[in-house]
């Protein structure tokens, strides 16, 4: 995405405002944002996760000594946990690892709990805990569609169940 | 894969056609499901080239995935700006993928299947959007669906997922499953019945949140009140589904109730309201959105308590959806000034009403209530 001041460099500054009743998109870079006063790490939140996250560490409980651990930026999209805050958005999939510790506490106070409970997805060389957690849930399904009496799909599921089971099992 | 996207008029519509159950409170389904891919940015901090290489991936698997054997992937920048509105206004994309005033981003395309209730954005906030979207009640349906697509596209592509936090997308708030189910119900018993207020809180309580008719930030329109789902994560897909599927029931139940009481204790005024409403949208000769959306809501109660009697619902959605300014200037096949399209509004009301209208029952019914012969 191209700056709205420079058109040029890439822009860090997302702002989002109303212009007679209508909502318009401004992006800017570094320089351009500065020159506006727009001040990437001080921005008001804007939203109620953004709200909620600006609560986290400051005036709300104590932070986990686990917070040392956590890295200043994302090894992989340079994402910082300072802007993460601002914006309520992470940068890529390998921010849930590299902020895991913060994030686990952040989604337990939004969901009330971190541990996935719903498909497993099976990547190229799963662990016996995720294979046996998919047949779980692939089981699950296969007593629902049964009870739907969708009997193409419980065959379906049938199949998918003897693959992953294990052999003799 | 088929090309020919901007000449099919009825594309991604099937929602509209007034079937699955309570149709005349629950005007629709959703079910979402976010998915991202390894190994690039999620979307908001996603470069030009993890942008075209996401689209790339998408349109490479696509002949492979059955459920979308005679899909469409068209790209949004090769639209005009009034199909993409089209497209916004028929719930297909979301005014982000569109893009706000700049345009919609690089990459960014739309999947629709003319054969399946279902379509993916690309692009948007997370790399793909996979969705149902279905008429009536049919929260396990669209589930079911979406749930195949998912497994087929897991399959080819390579879904961003951890062991303990599920699939992961770029707003925390829709991490673990990434599915968000709604339900678009039309509530004007419980609005006036001011019963709404109490209802509303009980459901935000009990984990479910509300939108008006289009989605995140929008207004409630019409008495139309979108309910999701508000975590994700915790919770298995079908455990969320169903534990909407059984609040909406009993939302359901409470609007019926309400539009008893209304009939018991107010049946003569809300008989002529409703009929007032519909000599409006019968006859006028000018209606702006806003006016259209509160008189139809007065009819869509009418049809429902069989107090307009011939009158569809499916002729209802139609109306709701073909009066929306894009599609209006499709029709005319020019742009229109906000005064034009009020003119082009009412008389697609009117051309409707006049062919698949209400049957008037004859005044002189000998037991109506205040007849001056009885």
């Amino acid at each position: 995405m191209n700056c709205d001041g420079c058109g040029k460099e890439e822009t860090v500054v997302h702002l989002t405002k109303m212009v007679d009743k209508e909502v318009r998109s401004l992006h800017f870079c570094h320089a351009c944002a500065a020159e506006r006063g727009l001040d990437p790490t001080t921005f008001a939140p804007s939203s109620p996760l953004s709200d909620f996250l600006a609560q986290m560490g400051g005036e709300g409980p104590a932070p986990a000594p686990a917070v040392k651990e956590v890295p200043e930026a994302c090894g992989f999209c340079h994402l910082t946990f300072a802007h993460f805050r601002e914006v309520g958005r992470l940068g890529c999939p390998h921010c849930y690892t590299s902020f895991e510790s913060h994030l686990r506490g952040l989604l337990r106070r939004v969901h009330g709990g971190s541990q996935h409970m719903g498909k497993v997805y099976l990547t190229p060389d799963p662990t016996q805990g995720e294979r046996l957690r998919r047949l779980e849930a692939l089981r699950r399904k296969l007593v629902r569609a049964v009870e739907a009496e969708d009997f193409e799909r419980a065959a379906e599921l049938r199949d998918e169940i003897r693959t992953l089971e294990p052999v003799g099992g | 894969m088929m090309d020919g996207f901007p000449l099919m008029p009825d594309l991604g519509l099937a929602w509209l056609d007034g079937s699955g159950e309570h149709a005349d409170i629950v005007l629709s389904t959703r079910v979402r499901l976010a998915r991202n891919l390894q190994g690039h940015a999620f979307g908001p901090r996603a470069r030009v080239n993890d942008r075209e290489a996401v689209f790339r991936e998408t349109q490479g698997v696509l002949p492979r995935i059955q459920l979308l054997e005679d899909a469409v992937m068209q790209p949004l920048g090769e639209l005009s700006p009034r199909t993409r509105k089209l497209l916004l206004e028929r719930r297909l994309v979301s005014g982000e993928l569109v893009g706000n005033g700049d345009g919609p981003g690089r990459g960014t395309a739309v999947v629709v299947s003319p054969s399946h209730p279902l379509n993916v954005m690309v692009n948007e906030e997370d790399h793909l959007r996979l969705q149902a979207l279905l008429s009536g009640l049919r929260l396990q349906e669209a589930w079911g669906l979406v749930d195949r697509l998912d497994e087929e596209l897991g399959q080819e592509l390579p879904f961003a997922y951890h062991h303990e936090f599920g699939f992961l997308t770029s707003c925390p708030t829709n991490v673990g499953t990434g599915l968000r189910a709604s339900v678009l119900l039309h509530l004007p018993g419980l609005v006036l019945t001011k019963e709404i207020g109490k209802v509303l809180e009980g459901l935000t309580q009990v984990g479910l949140t509300f939108r008006g008719l289009y989605g995140e930030g929008s207004e409630v329109v019409g008495n139309f009140f979108q309910l999701s789902n508000q975590t994700t994560l915790g919770k298995s897909e079908e455990e969320l589904v169903d534990h909407l599927d059984r609040l909406v029931r009993q939302v359901i139940q409470y609007e019926t109730q309400a539009r008893q009481v209304l009939l018991r204790d107010a049946s003569q005024v809300a008989e002529d309201k409703i009929w007032r409403a519909y000599g409006l949208l019968r006859f006028a000769r000018s209606l702006s959105f806003e006016e259209l959306m509160n008189l139809l809501s007065g009819v869509r109660l009418g049809a429902s308590l069989k107090l307009l009697p011939g009158l569809r619902v499916y002729s209802l959605n139609k109306i709701m959806i073909f009066t929306q300014a894009a599609h209006l200037e499709e029709a005319a096949g020019k742009e229109l000034s906000p005064s034009e399209s009020d003119l082009h509004r009412a008389a697609f009301v009117r051309r409707i009403l006049s062919t698949e209208g209400a049957v008037a029952p004859d005044p002189q019914t000998p037991n109506s209530p205040g007849d001056p012969a009885e």
